[in-house]
């Protein structure tokens, strides 16, 4: 009975590193952000999109590396998402009224990085 | 008179309120004569805001202090632009460096807190840098708590002079002591295991109150300490230590480390102790602190490969130590008829980690850990003996991934341990023997809404061979419902083996008759140890005259199912017993940390502890525990001039209440209670640059002592011998002094 469980621990384990097959994609793009709290907008906002796994921002090249769920969700609608937080990606804008509205610092289209 | 003085008081406080509005300072280059100069147009501004202003001519400026922003950009051309994160609002001068080819990374300064209190973990851990135990006036872990108000420290023996800590009013063994978090001080380490730990190898600590993770297994009870050493890739090339008190204790250290290539660094550490020389202060025959003589040398290798993902540590380790203590003697003494003791130590620690994270994957992650121990102690105290050997073998093999998305977290993976012991106990050195064996397995999930709320919830299961088998759950959960207002709540259950000889040593530094009374059980005819742990915890951050501070209440209940009781409650005797009835400790604290001025931080701390069990003679007070401590430290650091120099002052007053002693005729003009005293230490730095610096102490400034610390001190063979009953120091005020070279 006692190895059971412990079996059961184990396979649980095997399992989840199993699931970082096919349908897990890596994807790197350019994002617009000019600050740290723009890249806690873009981390957290982006990690919170269905199928989304992982999300890292970078300050310096603004590249954004993901890792998602290909059948869950593609790369245009991530992106589109991303638009839609008020941060420019490379096919998708910022709707005006969402980049008006972002905190003062994130202005990327007349602040320099800070 | 009184009112005169209040008001000018008051008008003193309104005038530095508002003088605080701005921070005004210089910016100063460096001149080809190795001076520093003023120098104008340089632009400041608070990182993030609107807010900023240029320098005057002779670099002077003034800036309005930003709500938004801690942090000042400085910067012009031609010189390196710097982040300087502001902790003091009054003024700040900076020297620029000259901006070379290269466009440089942007350096953050900061001048960090020495003990650090997160808003954002999960558990309540309060981090503690290696500069806060500088502070400590020396030099082991044991004794480098004195600082930090979220463990006590004990006073020592005289007859083996180590400091024993405690957390939430519990004694270390319900701890869990963790290197790099696989468990270290425990089993027969149980008491010496932390002043065998050189201070200066030391990098930072983590104390976490109540219950800890599952990952590193299911004995902490009270809380967890993890001690990060020094990592040669990090530490500085070459450091030597050189420390001396006036009661002749010696301690000498040397670090070296090299970066042999871009993946392999290795480090050698050194370190020395002796104290030889005889005090005895109080005139009772005994030393006041044993005779001292040991060595430790720590060899480790550090393996980064970032491009592989891996990350790997060897390190191998040996420590001897011999401590004498007992009657004063020369040469012309009789040594037969004298009361003597000693403690001799051997120790070889190896242990392997390796660290592997998938370079595509960065959230999945496996951990391996490996270490095996041998601790060979052999000892006498007077006519009794204690012989401990102890092999243990730990392992642990983690795996990290992530549900969904990188909010939720998962740790899972297995543990092996082995642990022999072999034992000659006491005046007819009776022999025993025992093998603990355990398989464990655990999982552990962590949410985090990445705005106010985390938990993480961990499970583990474990067989033993002599615990049984058995789950261990734990829970923590954080809400953050404002910037600076955390709430933390933990619980969670803990067990552990009954060591009842190695982790109460002090037992034979008496002539009491020592009985255990239940003999079905698996250790020494006792149960093991196993108690639940609740934990309640508030921190509300504020801001007072633009300086910041926090207020944290801390409340933690220990509730044991069975524990070990020791009871030293009838003289002459010491019973071991498995608790019959309620034990419990249940623990206090209010804390204040404040910036008192720009260069002055305060810590304050009030602690209560109820700590009762079931004696056979009733409910009771722990023996030895004060019921209420109140700390205060004061720390004071001048500004750095030019060239790096500046003062450090730190004042530290412990007030100790009364605590219940246990009956004795030797105590019986105390009337069961000790008188309550407070105890001031202080320490002097003069740092002289990066690579220099000298220190000076006094410990015990008041210069309180117990005056007898050694009951029947006159006739050490007999059954009301003691001299394990310390409530105060025994040395009075003690000056020390070191110097620390980084080269």
């Amino acid at each position: 009975m006692k190895y059971i469980y412990l079996f059961f621990l184990l396979l649980f384990s095997f399992g989840f590193s199993q699931d970082s097959g096919d349908k897990n994609k890596k994807e790197i793009f350019i994002v617009s952000g000019v600050c740290d709290m723009c890249k806690n907008r873009i981390d957290i906002g982006t990690v919170k999109i269905k199928g989304v796994k992982y999300a890292n921002w970078d300050l310096v090249s603004n590249n954004l590396s993901i890792i998602y769920n290909s059948n869950k969700i593609n790369l245009d609608s991530i992106q589109k998402r991303i638009a839609a937080l008020g941060h420019d990606t490379g096919k998708h804008k910022a709707p005006k009224k969402v980049y008006n509205s972002l905190p003062e610092c994130c202005f990327y289209k007349t602040n320099t990085p800070h | 008179m009184v009112k005169i003085k209040l008001s000018y008081l008051l008008f003193f406080f309104c005038f530095i309120s508002t003088a605080q509005e701005m921070l005004r300072g210089k910016v100063f280059i460096p001149s080809n004569d190795g001076s520093y100069q003023g120098i104008g147009g340089v632009n400041i501004f608070w990182k993030g805001t609107t807010v900023g202003v240029v320098s005057a001519d002779d670099g002077s400026y003034s800036i309005p202090i930003s709500n938004e922003s801690k942090e000042l950009v400085i910067k012009i051309l031609g010189y390196k632009e710097d982040l300087v994160e502001i902790v003091d609002l009054y003024n700040y001068d900076h020297f620029l460096t000259e901006q070379s080819d290269e466009l440089d990374e942007v350096v953050v300064m900061k001048r960090k807190n020495t003990i650090q209190k997160s808003y954002f973990k999960t558990m309540n851990i309060v981090s503690v840098s290696s500069d806060e135990l500088l502070k400590a006036a020396c030099c082991n872990v044991s004794e480098s708590f004195e600082t930090n108000p979220s463990i006590d420290v004990s006073f020592s023996n005289a007859i083996t002079g180590v400091k024993e800590v405690k957390m939430l009013g519990l004694e270390s063994p319900y701890l869990l002591i963790t290197e790099e978090n696989i468990p270290v001080v425990r089993g027969a380490s149980q008491v010496f295991g932390l002043s065998f730990i050189p201070g200066t190898w030391v990098e930072s600590m983590q104390v976490t109150k109540g219950v800890g993770s599952v990952v590193n297994g299911f004995e902490s009870i009270s809380g967890q300490v993890n001690i990060e050493l020094n990592k040669p890739i990090s530490d500085v090339p070459t450091f030597i230590n050189v420390f001396r008190n006036s009661m002749g204790r010696n301690e000498l250290n040397f670090h070296f480390n090299r970066i042999l290539n871009e993946k392999l660094s290795t480090g050698l550490f050194i370190h020395a102790d002796q104290r030889n020389e005889k005090h005895d202060n109080n005139n009772d025959g005994f030393l006041d602190t044993p005779l001292v003589e040991g060595y430790n040398i720590f060899n480790r290798w550090q393996l980064t490969d970032l491009e592989r993902g891996l990350v790997g540590f060897f390190g191998i380790k040996f420590m001897k130590n011999e401590k004498k203590g007992g009657e004063k003697f020369d040469t012309n003494s009789l040594l037969n008829k004298l009361w003597l003791s000693e403690v001799k130590t051997e120790r070889l620690d190896a242990s392997f980690k390796l660290g592997y994270v998938n370079p595509n994957i960065p959230y999945q992650s496996l951990g391996f850990q490996m270490a095996y121990s041998n601790h060979d102690q052999n000892s006498f105290f007077g006519i009794r003996n204690y012989d401990v050997i102890h092999r243990s073998l730990y392992s642990n093999l983690i795996y990290n991934s992530i549900i969904g998305n990188t909010m939720n977290k998962i740790k899972t993976g297995i543990n092996l341990t082995y642990d022999d012991y072999e034992e000659l106990i006491d005046v007819d050195k009776n022999k025993t023997e025992r093998i603990d064996r355990s398989v464990g397995g655990y999982f552990e999930y962590s949410y985090d809404n990445t705005t106010n709320f985390s938990l993480t919830a961990g499970l583990r299961y474990d067989i033993h061979n002599n615990l049984g088998s058995f789950f261990t759950p734990r829970l923590h959960l954080r809400y953050q419902p404002k910037e600076k207002t955390v709430m933390r709540f933990s619980v969670g259950s803990g067990r552990k083996p009954s060591n009842i000889y190695a982790e109460n040593q002090e037992i034979f530094s008496t002539g009491r008759k020592i009985n255990i009374t239940n003999s079905s059980g698996r250790f020494y005819g006792l149960d093991p140890e196993k108690a639940w742990n609740y934990g309640l915890s508030f921190r509300q951050g504020f801001n007072l005259n633009s300086t910041d501070g926090d207020v944290t209440f801390d409340y933690y209940v220990t509730d044991f199912e069975n524990q070990i009781v020791v009871d030293w409650e009838t003289e002459g005797e010491l019973s071991f017993y498995n608790l019959n009835g309620k034990s419990y400790a249940r623990s206090f604290q209010l804390e204040i940390d404040y910036q008192l001025t720009r260069k002055i931080k305060m810590k304050t701390a009030y602690k209560n502890y109820q700590v009762n069990k079931q004696y056979y003679s009733g409910l009771k007070q722990n023996p030895l525990t004060p019921k209420n401590r109140f700390f205060i430290n004061l720390d004071y650091s001048s500004d750095a001039n030019v060239k790096g120099a500046f003062w450090k002052f730190d004042f530290t007053l412990n007030n100790v209440g009364k605590q219940r002693l246990p009956e004795h005729s030797g105590l019986s003009n105390l009337s069961g209670m000790s008188p309550s005293y407070s105890l001031f230490n202080s320490q002097v730095t003069r740092v002289f640059s990066e690579k220099f610096e000298i220190y000076i102490g006094v410990e015990n400034l008041g210069n309180y002592t117990q005056k007898t610390p050694i009951l029947s001190s006159e006739n050490p063979f007999s059954t009301s011998f003691d001299g394990t009953l310390i409530y105060a120091p025994i040395t009075a005020s003690m000056i020390y002094g070191g110097i620390r070279l980084k080269l």
